[in-house]
Order: structure tokens, then C-alpha cells, then sequence
């Protein structure tokens, strides 16, 4: 019913706008020298609020970026995100800066005619050739990255964790003594083995499952993602680290953590971005909020995809290890 | 052709029309009705992100059964985002934007009487229109419409299980999908033989406007890449009905595993991305077409670097196919692939810039016509350039991971194909609308609307590449489940605003759009003092275009200001005066 009640109060503002474009001069149709100045001014307006905006975002907005990398990995990426950021930037303030210049001041006049102008093998030459070699550096630099990101291969010692993502839920999995994940499926399914793990499988006896991740500082980290249903994908923003998990089959990633979580929450930049999110939360009158490394989903994957999370904390290798070893291992869990 | 008169009903003029400017009017009321129910989607849940938990009376009004006391259900929430996408893209921008300029500009730009085949023209259309009513019926299917995102990456969208609008609303969206794919098959088969076919006395294809080799070269990658979707869609609806297996694998859900075994997702997202990213450009290179030609009409100036332009098109048509896996950088698939596929996306840089950069000489030393759509062709470079240069971090495989399904993407393509296009097809309805309807469009609405537009469309996307930046997923109903992004609620207000300013600036076009229609100037024939063909045309459609003889063409289309001629244009019918050199 208010539906319909918007629908006829836009017909409404349709026919009154009918009714003053009706006074209005339809007639007026084609640019007039009038018109080429004043929209030419208008130009060069748009390119002041077009710098406006970018800096006024850059200065408002750079509070609620995310803190510096927390993991050894992250931080190359950091790096790479810059030097693509202010390439992206002189790139973006130049060539702006010329199109609005050229809309403002070559605005048509009366009686002027433009320059014929077809054709320049040197000019264009430069702006196919600069782009190439500034590209070619920036895709070898950012392979670099990525091959170095992808390939754990030459890790020492890493620690096997499976990350497990199901609808709405975060499981995961330490690998035990062994340091290796026993097999897994779906169809193994049952009661508290909510993960499908193998228990006929050696490798799985020891394997360890948590709700809560914790990582140790300073040891590479190798993640296997699976995931029952559909997809989702594991997103760890503070580690710079992302992957699809993909239902029948098991993909990976690997990073280092560099700053435990009580190490972050003393980051700068994180009291800075701390201070800013409980000011908002105490004018709403909630509890304050303490800084939390976090799992999310990043992948559409039904209804609840907005609250699936799961915390990880951060900690020295010795306070690790004297979690884990608390830890009821799978063997136990599922007797 | 011109000696027999049809007598024409109203039924075979304005219905199943086969005539090329019919139907191209057709495509373009359409695909505004779509817009407009797109852009509606886009004001609702804008509403829902800026003030979740917020009850709104436009929202009860309109969500019905999927609302509780005016707050939107998540399930509902995702379903408008991924309408809005799919109608954005597929029915606004494919459809809407090439099958209205393609139809109307082909036959008119190269000088011939009609499509290569006016019959299977009519047929695109009904197939789109049909598609469209489709779509539109799976709105009020009784679990909602599709909900799995435009990407409709199974297994969610092969699960009713996993998520309410995979049922029936799928359904729908697929069969929707695949008769929209057959008239964009049937569409683009026609463009690609009437432009090879067809072209006038002396058209050689170096003196095709840009226009035409933006809709040509769109055309060939819509034919090489829509039916890779369709059998994806096909593939798909396999899985969801008939027990197959080549999508889906080791699911467990509610409480039950399901039978199938040995497909991949990554298969679809495969298939998927080969048509998802060619269609990027298959709704840009039309656009980036009509700009070439506005902004050269309106500078008085020739396009600048005119073969490097076309050199352009086709490099990044080519490239435009072997970019696909940079949609999938963190999907699972193997890195090295990866690393091929930044080594191509990046290459794309190339051609773009190229094209931003001759756009910009093209004004350099011009005498700007400021009509509106010179106004919207300017806003498109700029869009254009903001929203590519961002790509430059997202086609880096490395840099890619920790944004990947962000806001920061949202931006990005918001900036590089949806505004950009959108100004494209705006910039087209302005400058080819006395072509169209016989008379003009109001030029102080169309300053207005654009304006409001400009403004508003940075407003949004610009503030939305920060709240990526700070890890802000996509697709989230809402965020309150994150004190971490409780500082992004603010900045999601603002961006809001700006948004219902952008929406409601629409409201101006469609005015000026449908008044003009009726009451709009009786049009000159050659109103913006254009060389291109199409403005040789009577201003009256007439049934075979031209009167007479098909005018021969004697020069290419961008003789303006040209030394040697009294006026800042030169047709292209005028033949060259002895001694005048070919530009």
C-alpha cells in the first residue's frame, strides 16, 4: 500500500517536473558561447572539489586504514602497495589536473578555430613506451612479491594449521606432533568430528582442533583452507593474507607473524585507530573495544556471511606451544 | 528500397518493428526502465549499510514479506545486490548501451538502409525483452530472487539449501541469463556482417568512425566469449537439476552429505571470467566509441592519434580475453597461473593509457562545445582514469590479496565500467537524441544532470576505496558484528548521501528524456555540425534512411577545423578539392 503511495508521489514529482520544463525554455539547446564559458569555469571548479576530495579523504580517512603489516610477509606487501600508490597518484594528479586545465581553458569562443591536429608518431610513441617500461618494472617487482608469498616451500619448520569454514563458523586444525594433518572429508562427518577428519588415518590421531586461532611469532605458518558447503574465503587483513576456501578441495597459504597481539595493540597506529572507534562507541554508549586480530569471511556465502569471524591472538612461540600442548587432540576429543 | 512502400501498421512500426532505429529506441527504453529499477536497488541497500538496524517506511513499502518492521532481511539484502548487478551490467550496460548505439549508429555511420538482417534485429530485441521481463518476474518469486551475487559462484548458487534465493529465483536468473546471451549472440552476429558487409561507396574501414570500430570490436569479443557464460549457465542448471556434478564436491550441509563428487567451483569461476571480464569491455569500448566521437565533434578538433585509437581497441579487445584469472588470484588456483595472468592484465595498462592520453591532446588547443554530452565525455575520461589507475593494484596478484573482494574493488569497477559507461550512454542520449526523436533534449537539465551526477558519483566512489583499505569486506549486510569497522560507519553515511543526491539527479534525465520526446525543439538536420554520416539522414525516419542514392564517402569522419575549408567541419560525402591531401 505505501508503495503505491511512493509510486504515485513520484508520478507526481514527474508531472510537476513535466509542468516546469514546460515554462522553462525548451528551446534552449545547443551551447552557447555563453554556456561554453560558464560550464568551462565550472570545470576548473570541479577539478579544486575533485583535489579537495582526494585530500580531504587522504587526511580524514587515514585513520581508519589498517595498521602496519603483522606479519614478515605483509610487510613486503606494504612496501609494493606503496610504490604502486604514489606511482598511482602522480599518475592520477597530472593527468586530472590536464583534463580539467584543457576543459577550462580551451572553453569555445566565437570566431576561434581549434588546431588541426591529427597525428604525432613522437608523442605518441612516449605515451606507449613510458607506460610500457614503468609497467614492466611494476609487474617484475610485484611478481617478486608474489612468487616470494605464494612459494613456502623453503620454509624451515613451519607450523601446518588447517583452517576449516562451513556456514557461518571458523573451525581450525593444528597438525600435532607429527606436524601433519590427517585426512579429511566431508562424509566422515559425525557427532563432535565436526571437521570430517580420517580417524583411521595415523597422521590424524594427534592433529589438534581449536575455535580460537593462535599463532606463534616468528614461525612460518603454512594454512590449509577446506570448507564443507560452499565457498568462503579466509581473510586475515592484519597479516595481509588471503584464500578462497574452495568445498572438495584444499588450497593454502603461508605467512609469518611478526607482532603478537599485545605487541599490536601498542602499535601507533593502532591506539590511533582504537582511540578513534571507542570515541564513536562511548557517544553510542557501548562497551570500549580491544584491539583483536581477526579471521573474516570474505566471500558471499549466505546469510550470516556479515558475522562470520573467528579471533586470533598472536603470541610468543613459548606461550604458544604451552597452549597447544592444553589442547585436547582429536583423538581424545572424539573418545 | 525506396520505390516500395510498406504500408506500415502500428503493430509492424512500433512493435515488431524491423527497423533499425525502431528497435534501437526500443533497447534504449528499456534498458532505462531496468536502470531505473537498478538504481532503486542500489538507494535501498545503500539505506540498509548506512543505517543498519534503522526501520525505513520506503523499505516496508517495497520489501514486503522480506522486511521486518523496515529493516531488510539479510537474505533480502543480498539478493538486491546481486540484482543490481546483474541489471547494471547485463541489462543497462550490454544491452541498453551497445544495443541502442549499435542499432542506431551502424547502418546510419557506414551509409546503409538497414542491419544485414532486420529480421533476426527484431528478434535480439524480443529475446532481450523477454530476458528482461524475465528478470523482472523473479523478483517476486516467493524465496526472493537470486541472491548469490551477479557472479552466481556455485555451490552457493546451486543450493537452495545454502542460500533461500537459490531456488526458483535462480532458476529464473538463469533462464533469464541464456535468452539474454542468444539476442546478444544474435545482435552482435548482425553488427559484425553490417559493418563487413554494408559500409557505402568509399567507407574503407580507415575511415570508419570510432564509434563503429568501438561497436565492431565489441561485437566480435560479445561472439567469442557470451557462449562460454551460456554454457556455464548450462553446466550449472545441470547441477541443480539433474544430479550432475561439475561444479560441486564433498558438500556437507545441513546435516546431510550431498551426493556429489569430482567438480570444481574454480571450473565455474573459469568459465565464468572468460565472458565476466571480456564483458567488462564489452560495455566499455562502446562508451569509450561514443566519447571518441562527442569529444572530437566538440572540440572542433580531429580525434587525436585516430589509428593508435583504433590500434588501441582492438589491443585491448585482444588482451581483453586473456585477463580473466586476475578475478581469481586467490580462488585456488595455482600461482604460477597467477603470475601469467598479471603479466597479461597489466599489458592493458598500455592501450588505456594510450587512449586517456590522446582523449586529453584531442582537447588541447580545441574550441569545446559545451553541449552536455561533451560534458558527460569529459566526466568519462576522468572517470576512466580514476578508476583504471586503481586497477593497477588490483591486476597485481600480489597486491590483490589483501583487497580482493574489499570496497576497494567495489570502487574500482564502480569507477572504471560503471560510471564510465553510464556517462558513455548518457553522452550518447544527449548528443544522438535529435537523431533518434526528430527533436532536442534541454540543455540547462542536461548541465544540472550532469553536474549533480559528477559530483555525487566521486562523492560516493572516491570516500569507498578508504573503507577497502581498511579491510572492509564486500557484500556484508552489515557491520556491526565488527567493532573493528565501527569508525567505517560514518564514512558509509556519507557515502549514502551522495549516492540518493546521484539517484534522485536521475530523476532530472528522466524528465528531460521523456518531455523532450513530446516537447522537446523541432532538431536541424545536422544540429552539432557533425561530419559523420548519420546527420546526412533526414531529421524524419524514413523507412531505408536515405531518400536517394546512399551518399558515397569521399574522407574520414574527422575533418574538422581542417586549413583550406571555410567551415570548423567537412562531411564526410564532400568530396576532397584538388590537391587536398587525405588527413
Amino acid at each position: 500500500m505505501t508503495a503505491l503511495l511512493y509510486i504515485l508521489l513520484a508520478i507526481v514529482v514527474a508531472v510537476a517536473i513535466w509542468q516546469v520544463a514546460s515554462i522553462l525554455n525548451l528551446k534552449s539547446v545547443i551551447a552557447t558561447e555563453k554556456d561554453n564559458n560558464t560550464q568551462g569555469i565550472l570545470f576548473a571548479a570541479f577539478g579544486i572539489f575533485f583535489y579537495g576530495l582526494m585530500i580531504f579523504s587522504f587526511v580524514k580517512y587515514s585513520s581508519i586504514l589498517l595498521p602496519d603489516s603483522a606479519s614478515l610477509e605483509g610487510e613486503k606487501y606494504d612496501t609494493l602497495y606503496m610504490v604502486t600508490m604514489v606511482l598511482i597518484l602522480v599518475v592520477q594528479a597530472i593527468t586530472q589536473f590536464l583534463l580539467f586545465y584543457f576543459a577550462f581553458k580551451y572553453r569555445g569562443v566565437k570566431g576561434r578555430k581549434a588546431l588541426f591536429y591529427a597525428d604525432s608518431h613522437k608523442l605518441e610513441m612516449i605515451w606507449t613506451i613510458i607506460p610500457a617500461v614503468v609497467l614492466a618494472g611494476l609487474v617484475l617487482y610485484g611478481l617478486s612479491v608474489w612468487i616470494d608469498v605464494m612459494d613456502p616451500s623453503d620454509a624451515e619448520n613451519p607450523l601446518i594449521v588447517e583452517v576449516y569454514a562451513k556456514q557461518f563458523q571458523w573451525e581450525a586444525r593444528y597438525a600435532g606432533e607429527d606436524n601433519e594433518l590427517g585426512l579429511a572429508n566431508v562424509r566422515n562427518i559425525k557427532g563432535i568430528n565436526t571437521m570430517g577428519v580420517d580417524m583411521t588415518d595415523k597422521n590424524a590421531l594427534d592433529d589438534v582442533p581449536v575455535r580460537e586461532l593462535h599463532l606463534p611469532k616468528g614461525r612460518k605458518v603454512i594454512f590449509k583452507f577446506r570448507s564443507q558447503d560452499v565457498l568462503h574465503s579466509a581473510y586475515m587483513p592484519h597479516f595481509r593474507a588471503q584464500m578462497n576456501c574452495v568445498p572438495g578441495m584444499v588450497t593454502q597459504f603461508a605467512f609469518t607473524p611478526s607482532m603478537t597481539t599485545e605487541e599490536m595493540r601498542l602499535n601507533d597506529k593502532t591506539i590511533t585507530k582504537v582511540d578513534g572507534i571507542n570515541k564513536i562507541r562511548a557517544e553510542k554508549g557501548e562497551d570500549p573495544y580491544e584491539f583483536d586480530y581477526l579471521l573474516l569471511c570474505n566471500k558471499i556465502c549466505g546469510s550470516s556471511h556479515y558475522n562470520m569471524q573467528m579471533k586470533i591472538i598472536v603470541e610468543e612461540e613459548s606461550e604458544f606451544n604451552s597452549w597447544l600442548s592444553n589442547q585436547k587432540t582429536m583423538a581424545q576429543v572424539v573418545q | 528500397m525506396s520505390d516500395h512502400h510498406h504500408k506500415e501498421t502500428f503493430v509492424t512500426k512500433y512493435i515488431f518493428s524491423t527497423d533499425h532505429k525502431m528497435i534501437s529506441k526500443q533497447y534504449l527504453v528499456t534498458g532505462i526502465f531496468m536502470g531505473v529499477i537498478g538504481v532503486f536497488m542500489s538507494m535501498l541497500f545503500r539505506l540498509q549499510i548506512a543505517w543498519p538496524d534503522t526501520s525505513f517506511s520506503i523499505i516496508e513499502a517495497f520489501l514486503g514479506r522480506h522486511q521486518d518492521g523496515g529493516v531488510m532481511s539479510p537474505d533480502i539484502y543480498l539478493a538486491i545486490v546481486t540484482i543490481h548487478g546483474t541489471i547494471m551490467v547485463f541489462f543497462v550496460l550490454t544491452a541498453g548501451l551497445s544495443g541502442t548505439f549499435s542499432n542506431l549508429l551502424i547502418p546510419l555511420q557506414i551509409g546503409a538502409r538497414d542491419m544485414a538482417s532486420g529480421f533476426l534485429n527484431m528478434v535480439s530485441y524480443w529475446l532481450f525483452f523477454l530476458s528482461s521481463v524475465i528478470m523482472v518476474i523473479s523478483l517476486f518469486v516467493e524465496a526472493g530472487p537470486a541472491s548469490a551475487g551477479w557472479t552466481i559462484y556455485p555451490p552457493l548458487s546451486a543450493l537452495p539449501q545454502a542460500i533461500p534465493g537459490s531456488g526458483m529465483g535462480m532458476t529464473l536468473w538463469l533462464v533469464s541469463m541464456a535468452i539474454f546471451i542468444a539476442s546478444s549472440l544474435l545482435g552482435a552476429l548482425n553488427y559484425i556482417v553490417t559493418v563487413l558487409n554494408l559500409r557505402t561507396v568509399g567507407m574503407k574501414m580507415t575511415r570508419l568512425p570510432l564509434t563503429i570500430w568501438a561497436f565492431f570490436v565489441t561485437a566480435i569479443i560479445g561472439v567469442v566469449s557470451f557462449p562460454v557464460l551460456l554454457s556455464a549457465a548450462l553446466l550449472l542448471i545441470f547441477d541443480r537439476s539433474f544430479g550432475t556434478s561439475f561444479f560441486l564436491s564433498d558438500i556437507f550441509i545441513q546435516g546431510e552429505v550431498l551426493h556429489y563428487q569430482g567438480g570444481s567451483p574454480v571450473l565455474f569461476e573459469h568459465l565464468f571470467w572468460f565472458l565476466g571480464h571480456p564483458e567488462v569491455y564489452i560495455v566499455l569500448l562502446p562508451a569509450l566509441g561514443i566519447t571518441s566521437e562527442i569529444i572530437s565533434t566538440n572540440s572542433r578538433k580531429p580525434i587525436f592519434g585516430y589509428r593508435a585509437m583504433i590500434g588501441s581497441i582492438i589491443a585491448i579487445a585482444f588482451l581483453s580475453t586473456i585477463v580473466w584469472g586476475h578475478h581469481m588470484f586467490i580462488s585456488g588456483m595455482n600461482p604460477f597461473l597467477g603470475s601469467v595472468f598479471t603479466f597479461t592484465t597489466l599489458l592493458i595498462a598500455i592501450p588505456s593509457a594510450v587512449k586517456a592520453f590522446n582523449y586529453i591532446t584531442t582537447l588541447w588547443k580545441g574550441n569545446l562545445q559545451m553541449n552536455p554530452a561533451m560534458l558527460f565525455s569529459i566526466g568519462l575520461v576522468s572517470t576512466f582514469i580514476s578508476g583504471g589507475l586503481t586497477g593497477l593494484v588490483l591486476g597485481d596478484s600480489a597486491l590483490d590479496i589483501n583487497v580482493h573482494d574489499t570496497y576497494f574493488v567495489v570502487a574500482h569497477f564502480h569507477l572504471v565500467m560503471g560510471v564510465s559507461a553510464i556517462y558513455g550512454m548518457f553522452a550518447g542520449v544527449y548528443h544522438w537524441f535529435p537523431k533518434m526523436y526528430g527533436r532536442m533534449m534541454n540543455k540547462t537539465l542536461g548541465y544540472w544532470h550532469f553536474w549533480i551526477t559528477a559530483v555525487a558519483a566521486y562523492g560516493v566512489f572516491f570516500p569507498m576505496h578508504f573503507i577497502g583499505l581498511a579491510g572492509l569486506p564486500r557484500r556484508y549486510y552489515s557491520n556491526t558484528a565488527f567493532p573493528l569497522f565501527d569508525d567505517v560507519a560514518d564514512v558509509n553515511i556519507v557515502i549514502t548521501l551522495f549516492a540518493i543526491l546521484g539517484g534522485a539527479a536521475q530523476i532530472i534525465f528522466l524528465a528531460n528524456f521523456f518531455i523532450s520526446i513530446y516537447k522537446g525543439k523541432k532538431a536541424e538536420q545536422n544540429p552539432w555540425r557533425s561530419n559523420t554520416l548519420e546527420w546526412t539522414t533526414p531529421v524524419e525516419h524514413i523507412h531505408g534512411n536515405w531518400p536517394g542514392e546512399i551518399p558515397a564517402v569521399h574522407r574520414w569522419p574527422y575533418d574538422y577545423s581542417k586549413p583550406g575549408h571555410d567551415e570548423d567541419f567537412v562531411s564526410q560525402v564532400v568530396p576532397l578539392y584538388e590537391g587536398e591531401e587525405e588527413s
